[in-house]
């Protein structure tokens, strides 16, 4: 302990004593940039530090208290980075939110820590906050980023976070005594965030983190990586999200690294390729989109530049990924590669933004092994993550040289990590939270006294490597009527391999067999449909097209075939299916706001269908209700074919071996 | 209508000033075939004024009228207090008068920002030989003065993703929105509205809805709109003129409009017995 507390003292223990120190250090070089009016905007760390400082004051003269709860709505800005730092100088906590959650659940989260400030970031949140209002009674005071629209409305309780700023300025006199006091409070042990899990089931859980766990973690995964203040980060991930708060707070603060954000959500994809980003992160969603995107184009392309992608998209396959691990590959390869590279691959990751890449990673949910080494051909250090809030994100990660798309790596520095008896994984670290907010019962049954922490996910260790494979999670795993292994998440991801895909969900614990529900991918069986002349007037009828039928089963086929090599899971292969007739979505509760499947949700109120599945029917009618953007809700009829899918009898090389 | 000469205020607490524009017992005859006939009304400054009515009631004749491209065959348009006289385009456009139109006419083979920039075209001073000497005659700052008025509409209508792209690749309801933008670059007092809404889908009449509103918020633009759909019409508008054969049958609020008799007779038919 005491050893703890003298090495504390020689760093900074807090992100306003990191911002400090990176004023002292890189005042000069760039913290923020923002797209606004179509031109990049930059602030340097002393600039920013500035900004923050008058943030702060003005809060005080708000009247934020030691302790105070204040949320933050709003899309990735530099402002919201600023009023989270600025809460922290304030003794207050930052509370991020999911900015397109509704207005309920925002209550939820708002009464359950009784944030008595609110940052919004245009009139849309203050809307919400608005409603909900008059319900929780906390709320004193709201301020907003984007002044557009806002004149109307009343501002007794409420302005602009510019006008907030600005009455800090004028007020420095009175408030600079009491917010150098405050800073110089903060210590490890002080919360520096509260995020709420996006909850895969029951209701959002508020996580503590300190700045221990927030620096010690930066430190770690920054050191790990090599980062240094030339990195460029793009912040595009939702604020109320661990990762982002890591990467765009934690890590940049702790590295002193650049953080861009995007004009606008929807310029996302232009403005990743001005910047370039040499540290990137997204969820296997993003590159599968990119992916996508990329292979359309090129199917629409000529017939010479469609040989030169084909042709030199092999060579990259077959040599790429080895050349980026520094293995021994021969000269005429290289050569050949590098050909490559002057005609494909580097316009090509021009097109993508990633160009000066130099560490990218993924995370979140598995990645399928082509889309994985199709960007490590290309010479893109992509790499694969394991992490969750409660851990500040990193379990365990994979070093360089060390890459493979079926395991999430090995620990990461100061992680232990074990495997439970009953296969799942637990992991204790410096970054390990310090508790749920106001839930005694649940940090008691998460975390135990020792500090190690249930992850909830069912994994093992690979004997030769040592690198960690999670196969689904821990609670998902069940077994069939028969006793065989039941793992949904391990099928569903083997499905959503395949572009057409874009969602499944797997059913069969507790019964005699597997089956299945599909989402089908507009953007990329759209595109399949119109090339073979297939005409379809809406979603659901595309969704229901035999054709369509016909191309899932026989994806559904293929992986049943792969999963009976595994004698372990070939208890899972998919008798029959359906694709439904809407896409799953968060706005119906169908997913969690990370997009993940609630499983439980989907069971009850398809729960007709899955009859059906199971009932050896061959088509169903049924009617789903839906919500739509603005919160009303409506209802979509149809009638659903069911089908078979061939599968492969269990252990047929236990019968070809005899 | 009388009544109201020093404004008044809107149901929802914006407050109205004079009159802006006031039409004069228009008529308008083309040879034989007389589109308007007699028409008077005028135009508050701040306010959403509408034009309604079935087809071929004069509708976009009347809005032709108003921006000057027709000259009426009798009666008179007053604007700011004084009569108008024929006027070229440019003239209009220099009035502060600027429209969108019912079929898009926007530049196909330009990007969005391009497209945008020419509605700035009567506010640029630097001529042809400036211009070619870009840099030392100052052009070049004047360039940069459009391009970021022209930026702030941008971002105000939400286009910032296909700034670059040539607006031939736009979906039609974006198409609407860059026309609405463009006419905006020019920093119109009087903005005319073509039927904004006319063929677009629901989601996209909501934001067109949003956008209209915002403009007359946010830049006190005075709207003038026809338009056919009519929840948008009295949702958007403070008063309507409400037309039927060339003839004005009503003007008043949405609610005065709504219950009178003579439109809902032109909406709905009479028989005829």
């Amino acid at each position: 302990m005491a050893d703890a507390v003298a090495k504390g003292q020689d760093s900074a223990q807090s992100i306003p004593a990191l911002l400090a120190r990176n004023v002292a250090r890189y005042g000069g070089y760039p913290a923020y940039r923002e797209k606004e009016f179509g031109i990049w905007q930059s602030w340097t760390w002393a600039e920013t530090a500035e900004e923050i400082r008058a943030m702060a004051l003005g809060f005080l003269s708000l009247g934020v208290e030691r302790g105070d709860y204040i949320a933050i709505i709003g899309r990735n800005r530099p402002a919201h980075y600023w009023a989270m730092v600025a809460a922290q100088m304030c003794g207050a906590v930052p509370v991020p939110l999911y900015q397109d959650a509704a207005a309920d659940e925002m209550a939820y989260v708002m009464e359950h820590c009784g944030a008595r400030f609110v940052v919004c970031g245009d009139q849309e949140q203050v809307d919400k906050i608005v409603e909900i209002e008059d319900r929780i009674h906390t709320i004193t005071h709201v301020t907003y980023t984007d002044k557009r629209g806002m004149r109307k409305y009343d501002h007794a309780r409420m302005n602009a976070l510019e006008d907030v700023q600005r009455e800090g300025r004028a007020g420095h006199h009175r408030y600079e005594t009491e917010l150098d006091k405050r800073i110089a409070e903060l210590d490890y042990d002080s919360t520096c965030v509260m995020l709420y899990t996006s909850g895969t089931t029951g209701k959002p859980k508020g996580v503590v983190l300190s700045n221990r766990n927030i620096i010690e973690t930066a430190k770690a995964s920054s050191e790990f990586d090599h980062l240094n203040h030339n990195d460029e980060v793009l912040a595009y991930l939702p604020m109320a999200w661990v990762g982002d708060f890591i990467f765009s707070i934690g890590q940049a603060y702790w590295s002193g690294f650049t953080v861009n954000c995007p004009e606008s959500p929807e310029t996302m994809m232009i403005d990743l390729r001005e910047i370039g980003p040499t540290y990137f992160f997204a969820p296997p969603r993003v590159f599968e989109n990119q992916l996508t995107s990329v292979m359309i184009r090129m199917e629409d392309a000529g017939k010479l530049k469609k040989r030169l992608f084909d042709h030199y998209m092999k060579v990259a396959r077959d040599v790429g990924p080895d050349i980026l691990d520094g293995k021994p590959v021969s000269f005429g390869r290289r050569i050949s590669y590098a050909f490559g590279n002057l005609f494909i691959y580097g316009p090509l990751k021009n097109t993508l933004g990633f160009s000066r890449i130099r560490v990218g990673y993924t995370a979140g949910e598995a990645i399928g092994p082509e889309i994985f080494s199709f960007y490590r051909s290309l010479g893109i250090n992509l790499k694969q993550l394991y992490g969750q809030t409660e851990a500040s994100v990193f379990i365990t990660q994979q070093p360089d040289g060390e890459v493979r798309a079926d395991t999430v790596g090995v620990p990461s520095p100061g992680v232990e990590v074990k495997i439970g008896e009953n296969g799942e994984v637990y992991y204790r670290s410096p970054g390990t939270f310090v508790e749920y907010y106001k839930n005694a019962e649940s940090t008691a049954s998460t975390k135990d006294p020792e500090g190690w922490v249930a992850t909830g996910d069912a994994g093992f260790f690979e004997e030769d490597t040592g690198h960690l494979r999670i196969i689904d999670r821990a609670k998902d795993v069940g077994k069939l009527a028969d006793g065989r292994l039941f793992a949904p998440k391990y099928m569903e991801n083997k499905l959503k391999f395949y572009p057409s895909i874009l969602e499944a969900v797997v059913f069969g614990a507790g019964k005699d067999r597997c089956t299945a529900f599909i989402n089908i991918d507009l953007t990329a069986v759209g595109n399949w449909a119109e090339r073979n002349n297939i005409s379809y007037a809406s979603y659901q009828e595309l969704a229901g097209h035999p054709r369509v039928y016909e191309m899932i089963r026989e994806h559904v086929e293929e992986v049943n075939a792969s999963v009976a090599e595994d004698p372990m899971l070939s208890g899972c292969q998919i008798h029959r299916f359906l694709i439904l007739h809407k896409e799953l979505d968060a706005d119906d509760g169908e997913l969690t706001r990370t997009r993940k499947v609630r499983r439980n949700i989907i069971a009850e109120k398809f729960g007709d269908l899955i009859e059906a599945l199971y009932a050896g029917r061959d088509e169903i009618y049924t009617e789903t209700e839906v919500t739509y953007e603005d919160g009303r809700k409506g209802k979509i009829k149809a009638t659903l074919r069911i089908e078979d899918a061939k599968t492969v009898p269990a252990g047929p090389m236990a019968e070809a071996a005899e | 209508m009388n009544d109201m000469s020093d404004g008044y205020v809107t149901a929802d607490g914006r407050q109205i000033g004079g009159v802006l524009m006031e039409m004069k017992n228009i008529t308008l005859k083309f040879g034989g075939v007389t589109a308007i006939k007699d028409i008077s009304f005028d135009v508050r400054a701040g306010e959403i004024r509408a034009i309604i009515g079935p087809n071929g009631a004069g509708k976009s004749s009347m809005l032709n009228v108003i921006s000057g491209f027709y000259v009426p065959t009798e009666g008179e348009v007053w604007f700011k207090g004084v009569k108008r006289g024929p006027m070229r385009p440019y003239q209009v456009a220099r009035l502060g008068i600027a429209r969108t139109f019912q079929n898009i006419a926007l530049f196909d083979g330009m990007s969005v920002l391009d497209n945008i920039l020419t509605g700035r075209l009567t506010l640029m001073k630097k001529g042809l030989l400036s211009q070619a000497a870009w840099w030392w005659s100052g052009a070049a700052q004047e360039e940069y003065e459009h391009r970021e008025k022209v930026e702030k509409i941008i971002d105000f209508l939400e286009i910032q993703n296909i700034r670059k792209t040539p607006v031939g690749r736009l979906p039609y309801g974006l198409k609407k929105r860059v026309e609405l933008a463009r006419a905006l670059a020019a920093e119109p007092k009087i903005l005319l509205l073509d039927e904004p809404m006319a063929g677009m889908n629901v989601e996209e009449k909501e934001d067109m809805s949003r956008f209209i509103l915002d403009v007359n918020d946010e830049f006190g633009t005075t709207i003038v709109l026809i338009e056919h759909d009519m929840g948008v019409v009295m949702d958007l508008s403070d008063r309507v003129v409400v037309m039927d054969y060339g003839k004005k049958i009503g003007d008043g609020t949405p609610d005065e409009v709504r219950t009178n008799q003579d439109v809902i007779d032109a909406y709905l038919g009479v028989a005829h017995d």
